[in-house]
Formats: structure tokens, C-alpha cells, sequence
């Protein structure tokens, strides 16, 4: 276990190295930051001694040990566009990203699980029929038009929700968060569906492929066979045994809900840290595009190691192999 | 007989009480929050548009653009330099007095070296106090255009400065933000209630202000929430959330112009689209041909009658456009309606130009262009490639973002570029010093005529206005001969307003809620 787990360990630790180096050699094409940070007025002099300053003439090198012995101290430095220290913006922004993963987690949970065994048992019903035609259009439909149709549905034509911005924001200490509120609510809901709708359907469609699999195994015409209830059959036994693989699939969209939450926040004004990434990008503001690239990069590496280590708990076939 | 009293007195008290509840809030969203409240660290136009409400300037702009007293009530120019009277009974929004001090101590703040100010008022080598209310700025030379270089320098108040360590503005080496970052405590019409940056901003009336019952404007509170994506913001505005959006995005000023409270007000910007020639180089680094074909004023012509601008206009710009053919805008001094009218589309004398100046078969080069800057920039280059093709030159467009774009122009690594350009003095000697002086920082066209050259320095100095005007008048004049650029159009600045709200529209894109009446 030990030696399994050292082994998962150093291949995170070089997952996190190529990221740096592919972040870093990333910076050097998106442009030049000064442009951005002087007014047109500001003479030849002084972009050089911005980037004097910067360091952005030193060797390549020099530039990139720097990146990364500043990276292994945590010090990801002074935003270029808002002059502010990076780790307090992104500690200021994550809960408000976090809180949007975690509301679009369980909405494409709850609805995909729910819809999945439906569709998984009453495969030829026209519910299921429209259901799985309608969560195409979940997967096929690009984030940010699913985005711009939902405000123009519920915000422009009905007023029934704000289009945009997190409202009702109360203060817990340093975590604020819009999720004790009415006006929370109603601002967060917009954004999380949009999240959700891929993994929603993600989750639909692994749940009723497993249903209809598992549904046809000897363990379920045995139970049918003792006379149980349809509904023990379908949720006690069938239901159970798709759920390992649906776990796993959960534990690394988590992730993915993370990086996509990119688009929906600039979609709708969500003040996370997806917003702060592009705004960077826009901006080239190199220290924040940084930061995010390794916390991202740092949260798929964590997630991935946990999810092999319950593996390695929960199925000792790997035990045996590794 | 109790009762009544109760009665008549709850009456009276809702009476009062309602002009209070009836609060005039106006809502608005622009694509991009200011970076900082920090009045000198940023020279970006959404920070300026925060803080000058919430602070001010010596000498402002109305929304015709015309110098208007602000901190200052008179000024006059001296021989070495000028001297200001500053307005009297002027409290700061923390109840401090403005003084002669605060206007030293800011202008000390804004030429630090950490500011991002110091360009604007190099000109000015001591400023001292004449007694409380009287300053002298004492300039290296005469500088005639010095009222017009001070419209965004913001005034602070020492004392608050000095008690929260903020006495210089923020710099790039240490790693902390400071107390001005999220501060603020101005003089301005409004006070700052609360700040999230990015998500909403809270400004409310000041009721001590000097200018209280002098100004149409009847806000009593601001609610600024800036919104990144451009049809959320349109969303925003067509649902009622905001009352005024600043940025609407051209396509959809139509579906904004035909909802029902809602409508749209215009203006031309302060701001012209031109392409630059590089006519300084030996050879061009992307064509074909040996040598510089742009050296001969023969091609550059031809480069000018091959573009049809009203085409530009209508096709690429929706109507939203003022063709032109010089590279300033008209309320810019030096701006004529003559040397300003476009040149007629041409593209047979053009053909004839490039074969008389050696190029029958034309040549080819590549057009660098933002995709990100300017309205529609992309579109309006690919449109000049069908143009150019038409007379049998041949572009390659190379259209990026703003940010690998404009080190282009500045290293002088194009050939062929479009560029835009603001002028916030609203003189031509800001358009002259920096693109067309020979030494000028954004002359990547290379231009250098030794007349042009001799006015830019004239102009700066001289101080009698008639000569002064026509020396610009002669140096534009022989611009429009040489045709250094391919002069596009000026650009429109469009507002989308609910009909509840009045807010004057400004061509420096600037917000004055002093003047926003809603009723």
C-alpha cells in the first residue's frame, strides 16, 4: 500500500512539473503585459523599466527557475492588472466557484441519477425517448449558448430570475457565501444548471447504460425470481451496483466542473475564479494565469489520487496487481 | 381626540418619510470594473470613470468637452508657469478642508515614480503654495495646453493620505495592497458605501458637497456592477436590471433602440482608426518586391483612394462611422472640416498611381491588425484586403489580440498596421508629438518631415492661440499632401439608456453623474 501510494505520488509530482513547464513556455505567446499595464502616453524608458522591473529580459532560464522556486513557496506574487497579491484574490475567489461546483454537482447528480434509472428501466417509453433526445442537446450545445438561452428565457422574457451577478452574499467568517439567502438562490441557480447540464447528462446516460447491463444479470432474475417487489429489485439491488462506476466518473468531473466553470462565470458574471482567469488572459496578466494553471492543475492531481487510492481499497484485484 | 393625534401624526411622519423611500438609484454596468481606487496608480479609462466620482479634478470637462472649474475656480498663464485659485469651503468626504496643501501633496503623489501620471505633467518642475487657496505650477518652458493636461489628476487630501500610509501610490515591488486601494475620500458628488470589486460598488449622494443645487443631476445613489460578456450586459439592460449600460456592443444597438423603455444616444468618440505605412524602412519585411514601395507618396495615395469608406460604413460598421481622411477627431484643436472630409473611393486612379510609381502588377504585404482593440477592427482590415485586391496589391492579414498586436508597432517590427488613436488633451500636439514627430514613440509609419517636425516643437511653447492654431492648420495640411496614414473613420461611442434616465453622452466616453437626471 505504501509503495502504491509512493509510486502515485511521484507521478503526481511530474504531472505537476510538466504543468509548470507547459504553463511557463504558454506565457512567453500570449503577449506583452506592459502594453496593457502603461497608458499609450508612457515613453520607450519606461516600458523598459517596467520590464526591467519585471524581469521579463531575463534569460529564459533564469526566468523559469524563478517561476518555480517562487511556485514551491506558494508565492505566486503581485497581480500585474489589479496590483493586488494573487493568493488573497484567489482566497477571495474561490468560494463563490466553489459554491457553484458544489450546487451544479448535485443538481446533474440528483437529476441524472433519478433520470437514468427511469430511462435505464422504462427503456421504450416516449418519456425516456424525450428525455434522452432533450440531454443531447446537454452534451452536443456549447456552455456558454445553453448560458446566454437560459438568461434570455428566464431573465429577458419571463423576469423571473436576475440574469447575471451573485446577489445575497453573506459574510461566515472569511468564506462568503450566497447560499443562506432567497436572492443567493435565485442568483445562483441560473449558472449552476448551465454547469451541470454536461455532467447531468454524463451521469444519465452511464446510469441507465449500467441499469439496463446490470438488469440483465443472473443476480436480478434470481431476485425477481424470490418474488421481490419491483422497486426493492430496482433500487436496493439493481440501482447499488451502478453506482461504483458512477462514484468514480463523480470524483474526476468534479475537476472538470471546476475548469469549466471558466465560461459559465464569464457568461454570467460570476465573481470566481474562472472570471479572474480570463480577465487575466485579456489582460496577459501572467501572475494570476500561473496560479490558476497550478491550482487547477493541483486540484485534478489530488482528486486523481484519492480516487486510486479508493481503488486500491475497494478493489483488490488492484491490490494484488500493483 | 388621542386617536386623531396618533392619526395625524403617523400621517405627517409617512409624508416625510416617503421622499427618503422614493430615492432616485441608478443602476449601471460597463464591461470592466476599475483596477483600483487609487486616484494615480492606474491611467485606464473605467478607473478613471470611478473615481472622478468620487473625487476630483483642478479643471474638468462638461459633456460638450469644454474646460469647466472644478477644485479650481480661475486660472491664468504666467510667464514661467500657471497659477490656479482654488474654490473656497471645500470639504473632503471625511469632513477634512481642501486646502492649497492638498492640491501640492497630490501633484507630488501623481509625479511619483510609481505613478501612472508622471508623463501627463513632466512639464511642471515646482509648485508651491501662494497663500491657502492660491497655487503656482511652475513649467519647464511655457506650456500653453497645461489646464487641458490635468483633467484626470485627482485630488486627495494629505492628512488622509498620511494617517493610512498611502502617501505615495501604489508600486510594483512590494507585495501588499494598500489602504487606497479599496478607500477612497474624495471631495467629489459622491461618497463610496461598499466595494466588491467585480461584482458591485455602492456610491451615495454627498449631501456636503460644494456643488450641491449648482448641477442638474438628482441621483442619490449608484449601484455599478460591471459585467464582462457583452450579451449578458445587453440581457441585463433589456430585463431592467441596469438603467444604463456604457458599452453596448454595435450589433445590438438595434434590438436595444426597438424595446419599449429603452433607447440609445450616439456621439462621435474622440477616437480615429487609421492604417500606418512604414515609409522609413529601405525594404518592407513582408512583400514581395524589392525595397520600399511606401517611400513613394504616389503608393501611399494609391493605399488611401483604394479604400471605400462609406462601403467600411455601411457594411462592416452598421451606419455606425464617420469616414474620414485625417487620423484626429473633429473637437480635437486642429480638426477642419476641409482637411477632415474623406478622400473620394478611386480605384482606377489608384491602378494608374502604382503603375506611374513602378508597381503595374502592384505587390504584396501583410496588414497587422488587432482582433480586440477597436469596434469591429478584424472586419474592418479584412474588408480593406478585398479592397487593396481590387487595385492588385496584394495583403496578408494577420489579425491578433491587442496584447501581441501593439509591442508590434512599438518594436517596430510591421510593415502594415492599424492603430487607433484617443486624444485625451484634445489637442493636435498630443497627435503630432507622438505620430507623426520623427521621434515620435508611436511613428511606426517612420514619418519625417522636417516642417512637421519643426511645428510639433512650436506648438508647445507657443502660447499667442491664432498663430498657434494656424501653424497646426499648416503642419495638418501638409500631412493630408504626404499621406503618412490610410485615415478609416472616427469611431461612434454608443450608450443604451432606460427612458427613466437622462444622462448626457460625452465623446471622451466619460459618465457624469452630476448631470444624470432620472424621472
Amino acid at each position: 500500500m505504501i509503495s502504491f501510494i509512493a509510486k502515485r505520488l511521484a507521478q503526481s509530482l511530474l504531472v505537476m512539473a510538466i504543468v509548470s513547464a507547459v504553463s511557463f513556455s504558454l506565457f512567453n505567446f500570449v503577449g506583452d503585459p506592459v502594453n496593457n499595464m502603461v497608458g499609450q502616453d508612457a515613453t520607450r524608458e519606461q516600458r523598459l523599466e517596467i520590464r526591467d522591473k519585471l524581469g521579463l529580459d531575463d534569460p529564459i532560464i533564469t526566468q523559469y527557475s524563478r517561476f518555480v522556486g517562487n511556485m514551491l513557496k506558494a508565492e505566486f506574487g503581485l497581480s500585474y492588472r489589479i496590483k493586488r497579491p494573487v493568493d488573497d484574490l484567489i482566497a477571495e475567489r474561490l468560494p463563490a466557484t466553489l459554491e457553484l461546483v458544489f450546487v451544479s454537482a448535485v443538481i446533474s447528480l440528483f437529476f441524472g441519477i433519478i433520470l437514468g434509472i427511469y430511462t435505464g428501466i422504462k427503456r421504450n417509453s416516449w418519456i425516456s425517448r424525450v428525455i434522452l433526445s432533450t440531454s443531447l442537446a446537454g452534451v452536443s450545445l456549447p456552455t456558454f449558448v445553453i448560458g446566454i438561452g437560459l438568461i434570455y428565457l428566464f431573465a429577458v422574457h419571463l423576469r423571473w430570475l436576475p440574469s447575471s451577478g451573485r446577489s445575497g452574499v453573506v459574510a461566515l467568517g472569511w468564506w462568503k457565501t450566497s447560499l443562506i439567502t432567497l436572492e443567493g438562490w435565485r442568483s445562483i441557480i441560473l449558472p449552476a444548471i448551465t454547469l451541470s447540464l454536461f455532467q447531468l447528462t454524463l451521469i444519465l446516460r452511464l446510469v441507465r447504460a449500467e441499469m439496463m447491463e446490470v438488469m440483465r444479470t443472473d443476480f436480478i432474475k434470481f431476485a425477481r425470481a424470490r418474488g421481490l417487489s419491483e422497486r426493492a429489485i430496482n433500487f436496493r439491488h439493481a440501482l447499488r451496483n451502478t453506482l461504483v462506476p458512477v462514484i468514480t466518473i463523480i470524483g474526476l468531473n468534479i475537476g472538470g466542473l471546476v475548469a469549466f466553470s471558466v465560461v459559465t462565470e464569464t457568461v454570467f458574471q460570476w465573481p470566481g475564479t474562472g472570471l479572474m482567469f480570463i480577465q487575466a488572459v485579456n489582460f496577459v496578466d501572467v501572475p494570476i494565469m500561473a496560479a490558476y494553471l497550478v491550482f487547477v492543475a493541483l486540484l485534478f492531481v489530488i482528486i486523481n489520487l484519492i480516487v486510486d487510492i479508493l481503488y486500491f481499497v475497494v478493489d483488490p484485484r488492484i491490490r494484488l496487481g500493483g | 381626540m388621542h386617536l386623531k393625534q396618533l392619526l395625524t401624526a403617523s400621517i405627517i411622519a409617512l409624508t416625510v418619510a416617503s421622499p427618503a423611500l422614493a430615492e432616485n438609484v441608478l443602476r449601471w454596468t460597463s464591461q470592466g470594473d476599475a483596477l483600483t481606487l487609487d486616484p494615480h496608480s492606474q491611467n485606464e479609462s473605467p478607473t478613471i470613470a470611478m473615481n472622478g466620482q468620487i473625487y476630483e479634478t483642478l479643471v474638468t470637462r462638461d459633456a460638450d468637452l469644454i474646460l469647466r472649474p472644478e477644485l479650481a475656480e480661475s486660472w491664468e498663464a504666467g510667464p514661467d508657469g500657471w497659477t490656479f485659485k482654488l474654490r473656497q469651503g471645500v470639504k473632503f468626504h471625511d469632513g477634512a478642508d481642501f486646502t492649497a496643501e492638498d492640491v501640492i501633496f497630490s501633484f507630488g503623489r501623481a509625479m511619483h515614480e510609481a505613478s501612472d501620471y508622471k508623463e501627463q505633467i513632466k512639464s511642471i518642475t515646482s509648485i508651491e503654495a501662494i497663500d491657502d487657496y492660491t497655487v503656482k505650477m511652475v513649467t519647464d518652458g511655457v506650456n500653453p495646453i497645461l489646464p487641458n493636461q490635468l483633467t484626470s489628476l485627482f485630488i486627495m487630501d494629505k492628512g488622509w493620505a498620511d494617517a493610512n500610509n498611502v502617501s505615495v501610490p501604489m508600486n510594483y515591488a512590494a507585495n501588499e495592497e494598500t489602504f487606497a486601494v479599496r478607500n477612497a475620500n474624495g471631495t467629489g458628488p459622491f461618497t463610496l458605501v461598499s466595494r466588491a470589486p467585480d461584482e458591485l460598488t455602492v456610491l451615495a449622494r454627498n449631501a456636503n458637497w460644494w456643488g450641491e443645487g449648482m448641477f442638474p443631476g438628482n441621483i442619490d445613489r449608484i449601484e455599478y456592477r460591471p459585467i464582462a460578456n457583452a450579451a449578458t450586459r445587453v440581457a441585463a439592460l433589456l430585463s431592467g436590471e441596469v438603467d444604463f449600460v456604457l458599452d453596448p456592443p454595435l450589433q445590438d444597438l438595434k434590438r436595444i433602440e426597438a424595446t419599449e423603455g429603452l433607447s440609445v444616444k450616439t456621439v462621435a468618440q474622440i477616437r480615429s482608426i487609421f492604417f500606418g505605412m512604414d515609409q522609413g524602412i529601405d525594404k518592407l519585411r513582408t512583400s514581395n518586391v524589392d525595397g520600399n514601395p511606401f517611400k513613394d507618396v504616389r503608393v501611399r495615395e494609391a493605399m488611401n483612394l483604394a479604400i471605400d469608406r462609406d462601403a467600411i460604413k455601411r457594411v462592416v460598421m452598421e451606419g455606425l462611422a464617420f469616414p474620414t481622411s485625417m487620423i484626429t477627431s473633429p473637437g480635437v484643436l486642429g480638426n477642419t472640416p476641409e482637411n477632415d472630409a474623406p478622400v473620394k473611393t478611386d480605384p482606377e486612379r489608384a491602378k494608374a498611381l502604382l503603375a506611374e510609381a513602378g508597381y503595374p502588377d502592384g505587390f504584396t504585404v501583410r496588414l497587422d491588425c488587432p482582433n480586440d482593440r477597436y469596434n469591429n477592427d478584424e472586419k474592418i482590415c479584412q474588408a480593406a484586403v478585398s479592397m487593396y485586391a481590387r487595385i492588385g496589391v496584394t495583403v496578408n492579414l494577420d489579425a491578433i489580440p491587442k496584447s501581441q498586436h501593439f509591442p508590434k508597432i512599438q518594436k517596430r517590427e510591421t510593415d502594415f498596421y492599424m492603430l487607433g488613436w484617443g486624444v485625451p488633451t484634445l489637442d493636435s500636439h498630443y497627435v503630432f508629438s507622438y505620430l507623426l514627430d520623427s521621434e515620435g514613440s508611436w511613428n511606426a509609419a517612420g514619418y519625417n518631415n522636417a516642417r512637421v517636425n519643426e511645428i510639433t516643437d512650436a506648438i508647445a511653447v507657443e502660447t499667442d492661440g491664432d498663430k498657434r492654431a494656424s501653424m497646426i492648420d499648416e503642419a495638418w495640411t501638409q500631412v493630408k499632401a504626404d499621406m503618412p496614414y490610410v485615415p478609416i473613420h472616427h469611431q461612434v461611442l454608443a450608450w443604451g439608456l432606460a427612458s427613466t434616465v437622462d444622462i448626457p453622452i460625452a465623446a471622451d466616453d466619460a459618465f457624469r453623474p452630476r448631470f444624470a437626471v432620472m424621472k
